[in-house]
C-alpha cells in the first residue's frame, strides 16, 4: 500500500515536470493537441458519468459545452473588443461590461451549465432508454437553434471570435486530476454504489431504497457542470466559437471516446481521449494528398470522418467493453501486466 | 392573410406532413419490433436520393424507370443495414445497439460525403412534378398534389401488408412478443429482415417525394427529417403505424403554421418538433394513440 502510494507520488511529481517542460519548449500545434487530450478527457469523464455509471443515455453533451464556452467566452472578452465583435446587433447591456478572470469564469460556466443541467435533467430524467436520448439530443439542438438566433447574447450565426487564449496545460491537466478526483470519491461513495444499482437494474435498485429520481439528478447535475467547465477550456483554446460547432458530431466524439475506453471506467475515458484525439489530428492527414514513394495518393477530402465512425462500429460490435470494460487503473494490476507478458514471452 | 396564401399554406403543410408521415412508419416499424431507434433512417431516405442522382443524371435513365428501381434497392439497402448493424448485436445491451445505430449513420453520412462531395447536388425532378399549378392568385407545384396521393397509395398497402398477409401477421406477432413468435415458429431474423426492407422502402418513396419538392440534395440532409419524423412517431404514439401518420402531419402542418403565422420565429422552425416532443413525453409518454405499458420486473 505505502509501496504504491510513493509510485502515485512520482508519477505526479512526473506530470508535473512534463506540463513544466512542455508549455515552455514544445510549438503550439503540439500544445494545442495536448490541451485538446486533456479537454475531451474532461468530457469524456463527465458523460462516462451519466451514460457509463449512471447508465442513463444522454446525447445532450454538445449542448452542455456550448452553455459553458460562450458563458467563459463572454465572461472573458473584454468590453472594447465585445463591441467590435458584436456587429450585427449590440450585445445586451447587462453583459457588456460584465467581466471575470478565466478560472472564475470557468466555474461559473460549470455552474450555470449545472443549473440549467438540473433544469433540463428534472423533467426528462423521468424517461428511459431512447427516449431519455433522444429527448437529450433535443435539448441539445434547442439550445443550438437558441444560440444561432439570440443573437444580443450569442452574436447569432457569425459566433464569438477573438476569445482570449487563457487555456493552457497546467489548467487543462489541472482540471482532468480535479474531475478525476472529484468522480472517483463520487463513485466509491455510497452514491457511487447507488448510481451503478441504477444502471444494474432501476426496478431492484427502487425496490432497495435508493430513491432514483435525486441520484439520477446528481449524476446528471455533476455530468453538466464538467461538460460546461470543458466546454469553457475548449473555447479559450481555440479562441473561436459559433452555435454550428455544437453540433451532435461533436457529442459523438466524445461518445466514441466513453465507448472505446470503457462504459464505466474512469481510466478507461482518459486513455481513450488520448488516443482518439490523437488519431483524429493523425488522420487529418488522410484528406490531404501525399506522395507515398509507391503511389499518389490523392487525398480523399471527407475520408478521416468515414474512418472515424466505421472505427466506432468496429469497436461496438467486436470489441463492446471497450479498453478497459470497467476495471480501473492500479498500480498492482499494472505490474501484473509486465508480469504476465514476460511469461508468455518466456512461453515462446 | 387572405383566402389564397391560407390554401398555399395548407397544401404545404398538407405536402410536408405526408412526407413526415412516410418517413415516420419506417421508424415506427422498426421500433415495435426491436425497441429501438434505428438512427441510420435519416440516411437511408438520403441515400434514396442519391441513388436517383445517380440512375438519371449519372447512367441517365428515364424517371420512370429509376424511381421504382429505386424504391426496391433502398429497400434491399435497409436490409443490408440491418444485417450489418443490428444483427450481430441481438442480444447485447441496449446501450451497444444504440451506439452502433449512430455509428452506421456516421458512416452513411461520411461515405455520402466522400463519393458524392459536400456540395449540394440537383436532385432529377421529373417534369411533370415540377409544373405549376395556377388557382386564381395561387400558385402551386403539382407535386404539392402528388405526395398526399402517394402517401395515401403507400399507407393502404402498407395496411393490407400488415393486417392481411401472413408476413405481417409475423411482424404483428413479433411486435408483440418476441420470445412467443419464435416458440411459435416464426422466423424472427426475416420478419425483422422484411421490416426493415419496407420501412425504407418507404422511406425511398418519402425520399423521392422529398427530393421531387425540394430539389437539392446534401449528405447531411436525412439528420434533420431523421429526427423530426422519429419525433413525429413518438408524437403518435411509437410502434403504431396510423399513430405515426397522424404525428407526421401533426408535425408538419404546425411547422408550416408557425412559420405562416409568426414569421418572426422562423428561425426558430426547428426547434419546435423538439419542444413538442419534451411537451409530449412528459403529459403522455406513449403518445397519443399508445397505451400504457405496466412495467414487467
Amino acid at each position: 500500500m505505502k509501496k504504491n502510494s510513493i509510485y502515485t507520488l512520482v508519477a505526479l511529481v512526473a506530470v508535473v515536470a512534463f506540463i513544466f517542460f512542455a508549455q515552455s519548449n514544445l510549438d503550439n500545434f503540439t500544445l494545442r493537441i495536448l490541451n485538446l487530450c486533456a479537454i475531451f478527457a474532461i468530457l469524456g469523464l463527465s458523460l462516462n458519468l451519466i451514460n457509463g455509471f449512471t447508465g442513463q443515455f444522454s446525447l445532450g453533451h454538445a449542448g452542455f459545452m456550448a452553455i459553458g464556452a460562450y458563458t467563459t467566452a463572454i465572461l472573458t472578452i473584454s468590453p472594447a473588443m465585445k463591441q467590435m465583435i458584436y456587429v450585427n446587433v449590440p450585445i445586451v447591456k447587462c453583459l457588456e461590461n460584465l467581466r471575470a478572470p478565466f478560472p472564475i469564469a470557468l466555474i461559473i460556466a460549470g455552474l450555470l451549465t449545472a443549473v440549467i443541467g438540473f433544469f433540463v435533467s428534472a423533467p426528462v430524467l423521468k424517461l428511459k432508454g431512447d427516449y431519455l436520448a433522444i429527448a437529450t439530443l433535443g435539448f441539445s439542438e434547442i439550445i443550438r437553434i437558441l444560440f444561432t438566433n439570440m443573437s444580443s447574447i450569442t452574436n447569432g450565426a457569425a459566433g464569438l471570435k477573438a476569445i482570449p487564449q487563457a487555456t493552457n496545460l497546467w489548467w487543462t491537466f489541472g482540471i482532468v486530476a480535479v474531475t478525476t478526483l472529484v468522480l472517483t470519491s463520487l463513485i466509491n461513495s455510497s452514491y457511487g454504489r447507488a448510481l451503478k444499482a441504477i444502471r444494474e437494474d432501476e426496478i431492484a435498485a427502487e425496490s432497495m431504497g435508493i430513491n432514483l429520481f435525486k441520484h439520477k439528478i446528481i449524476a446528471f447535475v455533476i455530468g453538466a457542470f464538467f461538460a460546461g467547465v470543458g466546454g469553457g477550456l475548449l473555447g479559450n483554446l481555440i479562441t473561436s466559437i459559433d452555435p454550428n460547432y455544437f453540433k451532435f458530431t461533436i457529442t459523438f466524439n466524445i461518445l466514441l471516446i466513453v465507448v472505446l475506453g470503457g462504459i464505466g471506467s474512469i481510466t478507461g475515458s482518459i486513455i481513450a481521449a488520448f488516443i482518439v484525439t490523437i488519431v483524429d489530428q493523425m488522420l487529418v492527414a488522410l484528406d490531404m494528398p501525399m506522395n507515398l514513394g509507391f503511389i499518389n495518393y490523392p487525398g480523399i477530402p471527407g475520408i478521416r470522418m468515414v474512418v472515424f465512425s466505421a472505427a466506432l462500429m468496429l469497436v461496438v460490435l467486436f470489441y463492446r467493453n471497450g479498453l478497459m470494460g470497467t476495471n480501473e487503473f492500479s498500480w498492482d494490476g499494472f505490474f501484473g501486466l509486465f508480469k504476465r507478458k514476460k511469461k508468455t514471452g518466456g512461453a515462446k | 392573410m387572405n383566402l389564397g396564401t391560407f390554401f398555399q399554406h395548407m397544401t404545404n403543410g398538407i405536402s410536408l406532413g405526408s412526407l413526415y408521415a412516410l418517413i415516420a412508419i419506417g421508424y415506427t416499424m422498426v421500433y415495435g419490433i426491436l425497441r429501438l431507434i434505428n438512427f441510420a433512417h435519416g440516411d437511408i431516405f438520403m441515400m434514396s436520393m442519391y441513388f436517383a442522382f445517380l440512375g438519371v443524371a449519372v447512367f441517365g435513365l428515364p424517371w420512370y424507370i429509376v424511381f421504382p428501381l429505386v424504391i426496391v434497392f433502398t429497400g434491399l439497402f435497409g436490409m443490408g443495414v440491418e444485417k450489418i448493424t443490428y444483427k450481430p448485436l441481438r442480444d447485447a445491451p441496449k446501450i451497444s445497439i444504440l451506439i452502433s445505430a449512430i455509428g452506421a449513420s456516421f458512416l452513411l453520412e461520411n461515405v455520402a460525403t466522400v463519393f458524392f462531395s459536400g456540395l449540394p447536388k440537383v436532385f432529377p425532378v421529373p417534369e411533370i412534378f415540377a409544373r405549376v399549378i395556377k388557382i386564381g392568385s395561387v400558385s402551386i407545384q403539382v407535386i404539392s398534389f402528388i405526395i398526399p396521393v402517394v402517401t395515401i397509395v403507400f399507407l393502404i398497402g402498407l395496411l393490407y401488408l400488415i393486417n392481411k398477409t401472413k408476413t405481417g401477421m409475423a411482424m404483428r406477432a413479433v411486435s408483440k412478443d418476441y420470445e412467443t413468435a419464435r416458440i411459435m415458429g416464426i422466423d424472427v431474423n426475416r420478419t425483422i429482415s422484411i421490416t426493415f426492407g419496407v420501412g425504407s422502402m418507404l422511406a425511398a418513396v418519402g425520399g423521392l417525394m422529398w427530393g421531387s419538392k425540394f430539389q437539392q440534395i446534401t449528405p447531411l440532409m436525412g439528420i434533420m427529417p431523421g429526427l423530426k419524423c422519429f419525433i413525429a412517431a413518438v408524437i403518435g404514439g411509437i410502434g403504431n403505424v396510423k399513430g405515426a401518420v397522424m404525428g407526421g402531419f401533426i408535425l408538419g402542418m404546425g411547422e408550416i403554421l408557425l412559420v405562416a403565422f409568426f414569421p418572426a420565429y422562423t428561425g426558430y422552425r426547428d426547434a419546435f418538433a423538439f419542444v413538442l416532443l419534451i411537451v409530449i413525453l412528459l403529459v403522455k409518454p406513449t403518445g397519443l394513440t399508445g397505451e400504457k405499458i405496466a412495467e414487467k420486473v
